[in-house]
C-alpha cells in the first residue's frame, strides 16, 4: 500500500510528537508533582495541607494520563526504545511506579479518615509521589545522554552489561545527579507557580512563592552547569557514515561512536535550535518577573516555557540519536532504526491528529469549569473537597 | 491479574451511576442524587486503585517482557497508545469533575460528565482487549526478517479481530454483572438491617434489572465464538473440556469428569450429547478436534517452522538470498512453532526428533486447571442469571424484604470476583505456552534480567498492592457502614429516610432501563 507520507518524514514527525508528549507530561503532571513535593514544606497544618491538595485534587488524574500516554506512544512509535530502556532502567522504573502508585491513593484516601497519623503518613506518601519521580526522570535523562551499556544479538534481543543491570546505584553519577536536580528544580518551580495561581493570598502562598524563587534560580544555575559539563567533559555520541533514513528498523546496520562535545554539534549545524536552550534560561527569568509583577499567569507561563526549553534542548542536541550504547557501536538506537513500521507510524499519526485536539479541548473545558482560587473556607462549605 | 480485581467493578459501576443519575435528572428527586453520590463514593475508592495498578500495566511490558515488546511492539503498542489517547484521558479528565463538579455544573452537564467517565472506562476495555485478542489470534501481521519482528500488514484485521470483539462483549458484561451483584449485595445488607431502605430498595431495583441483562449477555455472547479460529483456540477448547481424542460430530459437552493427565484420558466422564458441537462449530456435522490430534498437528508445524527459521538465518547473513527468501515465505506462518524448540536447544535446526515431540506436547496447556476453572466460571455465570431473575421478580412484586433472598444476595457478593478470575485464568493459562498464539512462546518474551531484580519487583509490588488492597477494603467497609447519608451529603439536602414505603409513586425500575 502506498502511504501519502514517506518513512523518513514520518519518523521525524514521531520524534517531534514524542517530544511534544513528554513536554505535555512535564507541564501538566509537572505541577502536580511539584505541588506534592512542596506539600510538607509550604503547608504546616491540616487545613493548609487540604487547601494545597485541593489545588490539584480534581485534575491530577487527567494529568497523570500524559505519563501513561508517553509510555504508550514510545511503545507504539519506538518499540526498541520501549523494550530496551524500561527493562534496562528496571529498578528505577520500579521506584517511579511505586511512588506514582502512592500518589492517586494518597489523594483519595487521605481525606477518608480524620486520624492525625493517618493523614501525616499520606502527606509523606504524596511527597514521595512527587519528589521521587521528578528526581528519577531527570537521572534517567542524564543516563540517556551518557549512554547505556546494552547490546543486541542477531535476533535483536537486548542484553545489558555492567552497572546498568547492577541496578539502581549504577544510574547515579555526578552528571546524572545534576540532571536529576535540574528536573526537581524545574518541577518545583512549576508546582509553586501553580500554587501562585490557585491559592488566595496568605501564608501558604507566600511560602510557595519563596520556594518558587529559589527553584527558578536553581533551574538557571543547574541548566548552565549542565551545559558546562557537556562542553568540557567529553560526553557525546555521533553517527558514523551515512544512514539510510528510510531503511527497515534494525540497529545493526548503523554505527554510533562516542565523540567529545558531539552533543553540541547540532546547534552549529542548525542555528535555529539555539531557541531551545535560550528558552531554558529565559523561561525561569519570566517566571521570576511574573512573581515580581504579581502576574500569576506570567509566572506559570514562564515556568512552562522553561520546561519546553529544557526538554527541547535535550531532544535537539541528541537528534537523531535516541539512546546511545556505550558498549556496542552497532546497537545504538536512532530515529532511523528504532521506529515502528511505516504503516504503524502512519496510522498512529492519524489517530493522534484526530484525538489529541479532542483531548486538549475537553481538558481545557474542565479547567474552565474548575477555574478560580481554592479558598480555605471552601474546605468547610464544600463537602466534595478532599 | 491484580489490576483485574478492580477494573470490572469500575466498568459496571460507572454505567450504573449513569443510569441512577439519569433517573435523577429526569425525575429531579433528591433521593436519586443521594443514591448516585453514595455509589459514586464507592466507585471513587475503587477507581484510584484501578488507575494505580493500570499505571504499572502500561510499562510492565517494557520492564519484564522486553523481547516480547520488541517482537510484537509494532502491533501491540498501537492499541495501548490509542487506549491512552482515546479512553484514559476521557475517564481521568472527567472523573475529577464528576466528584467535584456537583455544585459547578448544571444537572444535564454533570450527567454528561458521568457518562464520559463510563464511556472512557469501557473504551479502555475495548482497546486492551483488542491488544489481548491479538495475542490470542494474531491477525493482520507477519514476520519481517529485516527487522526480526512482527509487523502490521492490515490494521483493520487487528482492530476487527473476531476474538477481540467476542472478548470485549464478554469481559465488559462480566464487569457489569460484578458491579450489579456488588450493588445488590450492599443494598441487601441495608435492607437486612432495615437501614436506609429507600436508597437500598431503589439501588437494588437498578442492580437487578442491569444485572439480569448483563448476566444473560455474558453467557449468550460468551467467549465461544472464537474457538474454531486457530489451533491454539481449538487446543484451549479441547483442554477445558479435557477432551483428549477428537469427538465425532456432534460432540457432547462434559458436565463432570476428572482429567487424568498422566494417562491422557478423563475419568468418570459424564457428557451431554450435541451441546459442545453446537457451541464450538455452530453445526451438528463438524467434529471438535481433540488434544492429541492437535499435538500431532503442532509437530508437523514445528518441522515446517524449522525450515522457516533456516530461511531467516540465511537472510540475516545475506538479505539477497532468493532461495532462502522463497523458503521463508513458504513456511513463515509456522516460524513461531520452531521457536518452541529454543527451550531445549539454542538453534532449532539442531533439534533432535525427541525434542520436537517434546515441544509439540508443550502446546498442551494445563488441562485440570482449564477444566475446573471453566466449570467454576460457567457454573457461576448460570447462578447469577438465576439470582438476578429472582431479584427482578422480587423487586417487581415488592417482595424484596424476604430474608432468604437478602441472604442470598449478601452471600453472592464475592462470587463474581471468583468467576472473573477463573475466566482470566482460562484465557491466559489456555494461551500457554504462547505469549502470542503460534508466534512467540512465552519463555522467549521475557527480558534479560537477573533473578534478584525480578524478585525484588515481585515482592515489592505484591507488598505495595497488598497494603493498598487492605486499605481499600477497609475504606469500602467503612463507607458502607456509614451509609448514604454521611455527614458529607446529609447537609446538602433534607431528605430524611422515613420509611421503606415512602414515595410510592416512584417507579421501581428507572426509566433509563
Amino acid at each position: 500500500m502506498e502511504l501519502p507520507l514517506d518513512y523518513m518524514t514520518l519518523r521525524v514527525i514521531w520524534w517531534g510528537l514524542v517530544g511534544v508528549l513528554l513536554i505535555g507530561f512535564a507541564i501538566m503532571d509537572g505541577f502536580d508533582m511539584g505541588v506534592a513535593a512542596l506539600l510538607p514544606f509550604v503547608a504546616k497544618n491540616d487545613s493548609e495541607r487540604r487547601t494545597v491538595i485541593n489545588t490539584v485534587g480534581a485534575t491530577w488524574e487527567g494529568n497523570q494520563v500524559w505519563f501513561i500516554l508517553g509510555g504508550g506512544a514510545i511503545f507504539a512509535a519506538w518499540p526498541f526504545v520501549y523494550a530496551v530502556s524500561f527493562s534496562g532502567f528496571y529498578l528505577a522504573m520500579f521506584l517511579v511506579l511505586t511512588a506514582l502508585i502512592l500518589r492517586p491513593v494518597g489523594f483519595k484516601y487521605r481525606s477518608k479518615r480524620p486520624g492525625k497519623a493517618w493523614r501525616r503518613n499520606w502527606d509523606w506518601a504524596l511527597f514521595a509521589g512527587g519528589f521521587i519521580p521528578a528526581l528519577v526522570f531527570g537521572v534517567a535523562i542524564g543516563n540517556v545522554l551518557q549512554g547505556a551499556p546494552f547490546s543486541f544479538d542477531s535476533d535483536l534481543r537486548a542484553t545489558y552489561h555492567d552497572m546498568f543491570l547492577g541496578g539502581l546505584l549504577g544510574l547515579f553519577s555526578p552528571f546524572t545527579v545534576l540532571c536529576g536536580l535540574t528536573s526537581v528544580a524545574m518541577l518545583v518551580l512549576q508546582g509553586s507557580t501553580w500554587l501562585g495561581l490557585k491559592l488566595e493570598k496568605g501564608i501558604v502562598r507566600e511560602r510557595a512563592l519563596r520556594f518558587g524563587l529559589f527553584a527558578a534560580l536553581g533551574v538557571i544555575l543547574l541548566f548552565a552547569a549542565g551545559y558546562v559539563f557537556i562542553r568540557f567533559s567529553g560526553l557525546g555520541f555521533t553517527v558514523v557514515g551515512s544512514v539510510n533514513s528510510g531503511a527497515p528498523s534494525n540497529p545493526i546496520h548503523t554505527e554510533v561512536v562516542p565523540a567529545a562535545g558531539a552533543w553540541l554539534n547540532n546547534f552549529a549545524k542548525y542555528p535555529w535550535m539555539w531557541a531551545a536552550p535560550v528558552l531554558g534560561f529565559v523561561g525561569p527569568l519570566i517566571a521570576i518577573a511574573g512573581q515580581r509583577l504579581r502576574s500569576d499567569w506570567l509566572a506559570f507561563s514562564g515556568s512552562s516555557l522553561a520546561i519546553v526549553g529544557i526538554i527541547g534542548t535535550v531532544g535537539c542536541s541528541m537528534f537523531p540519536i535516541i539512546l546511545p550504547s556505550t558498549v556496542d557501536a552497532h546497537s545504538s538506537l536512532l530515529v532511523w532504526n528504532a521506529s515502528s513500521s511505516h504503516l504503524t507510524l502512519f496510522i498512529m499519526l492519524l489517530v493522534t491528529l484526530v484525538f489529541l485536539p479532542i483531548v486538549l479541548f475537553y481538558t481545557a473545558w474542565v479547567y474552565k469549569v474548575l477555574f478560580g482560587r481554592i479558598k480555605t473556607e471552601d474546605l468547610r462549605t464544600n463537602p466534595d473537597l478532599y | 491479574m491484580y489490576h483485574f480485581l478492580f477494573v470490572p467493578l469500575t466498568l459496571g459501576l460507572s454505567f450504573m451511576l449513569v443510569i441512577m443519575e439519569s433517573v435523577y435528572v429526569l425525575t429531579r428527586k433528591e433521593i436519586w442524587r443521594t443514591i448516585t453520590r453514595f455509589w459514586g463514593l464507592l466507585f471513587g475508592i475503587n477507581f484510584v486503585l484501578g488507575v494505580a495498578t493500570g499505571l504499572t500495566m502500561e510499562f510492565e511490558f517494557g520492564m519484564n517482557w522486553s523481547y516480547y515488546s520488541h517482537y510484537v511492539g509494532d502491533i501491540f503498542g498501537a492499541p495501548l497508545a490509542i487506549e491512552g489517547l482515546m479512553a484514559f484521558f476521557l475517564e481521568a479528565t472527567f472523573v475529577g469533575l464528576m466528584f467535584f463538579g456537583w455544585e459547578k455544573l448544571s444537572r444535564p452537564a454533570h450527567l454528561m460528565v458521568t457518562f464520559m467517565v463510563a464511556l472512557g472506562t469501557n473504551l479502555s476495555a475495548l482497546w486492551i482487549l483488542v491488544a489481548n485478542g491479538w495475542m490470542q489470534h494474531p491477525a493482520g501481521a507477519e514476520f519481517n526478517p529485516a527487522t526480526m519482528r512482527m509487523e502490521v500488514t492490515n490494521f483493520m484485521e487487528v482492530l476487527f479481530n473476531p476474538v477481540a470483539q467476542a472478548k470485549f462483549v464478554h469481559t465488559v458484561s462480566a464487569g457489569y454483572v460484578l458491579a450489579a451483584v456488588f450493588v445488590m449485595g450492599v443494598s441487601a445488607i441495608y435492607l437486612w438491617n432495615n437501614k436506609w431502605t429507600s436508597v437500598a430498595k431503589r439501588s437494588m431495583a437498578v442492580a437487578a434489572a442491569f444485572g439480569l441483562v448483563s448476566s444473560l449477555s455474558v453467557v449468550v455472547l460468551g467467549d465461544e465464538s472464537g474457538y474454531a479460529l486457530t489451533d491454539n483456540q481449538r487446543m484451549k477448547l479441547a483442554a477445558l473440556e479435557s477432551m483428549w481424542h477428537t469427538e465425532k460430530a456432534p460432540a457432547g459437552i462434559s458436565v463432570f469428569g476428572i482429567p487424568n493427565v498422566k494417562e491422557q484420558r478423563t475419568d468418570f466422564d459424564v457428557k451431554i450429547p450435541y451441546v459442545l458441537g453446537l457451541i464450538a462449530t455452530r453445526s451438528v456435522d463438524q467434529p471438535v478436534i481433540g488434544i492429541l490430534d492437535l499435538t500431532d498437528k503442532a509437530e508437523a508445524r514445528i518441522r515446517s517452522g524449522i525450515i522457516a527459521y533456516d530461511g531467516v538465518e540465511k537472510l540475516k547473513s545475506n538479505p539477497e538470498d532468493l532461495a532462502a527468501r522463497a523458503l521463508f515465505e513458504a513456511h513463515k506462518s509456522d516460524l513461531g512453532y520452531a521457536l518452541l524448540l529454543k527451550k531445549y536447544v539454542a538453534d532449532p535446526r539442531m533439534a533432535t526428533n525427541q525434542m520436537i515431540v517434546q515441544a509439540s506436547l508443550d502446546t498442551i496447556p494445563n488441562v485440570p486447571v482449564m477444566f475446573w476453572s471453566f466449570r467454576v466460571m460457567a457454573g457461576l455465570g448460570f447462578a447469577f442469571i438465576l439470582l438476578f431473575a429472582t431479584a427482578f421478580l422480587m423487586v417487581t412484586f415488592e417482595k424484596h424484604n424476604n430474608r432468604l433472598f437478602l441472604l442470598a444476595c449478601i452471600i453472592a457478593i464475592p462470587f463474581p470476583w471468583i468467576a472473573i478470575e477463573a475466566g482470566w485464568v482460562l484465557a491466559e493459562i489456555g494461551r500457554q505456552p504462547w505469549a502470542v498464539d503460534g508466534v512467540l512462546p512465552t519463555f522467549l518474551g521475557a527480558s534479560s534480567l537477573t533473578k534478584g531484580q525480578i524478585w525484588s519487583t515481585i515482592v515489592g509490588f505484591t507488598l505495595v498492592y497488598g497494603i493498598m488492597a487492605v486499605i481499600e477494603i477497609n475504606l469500602m467497609i467503612h463507607a458502607i457502614k456509614k451509609g448514604p447519608y454521611q455527614a458529607k451529603f446529609g447537609r446538602m439536602h433534607d431528605d430524611p429516610d422515613v420509611s421503606p414505603t415512602d414515595d410510592p409513586a416512584m417507579p421501581v425500575v428507572g426509566p433509563a432501563e
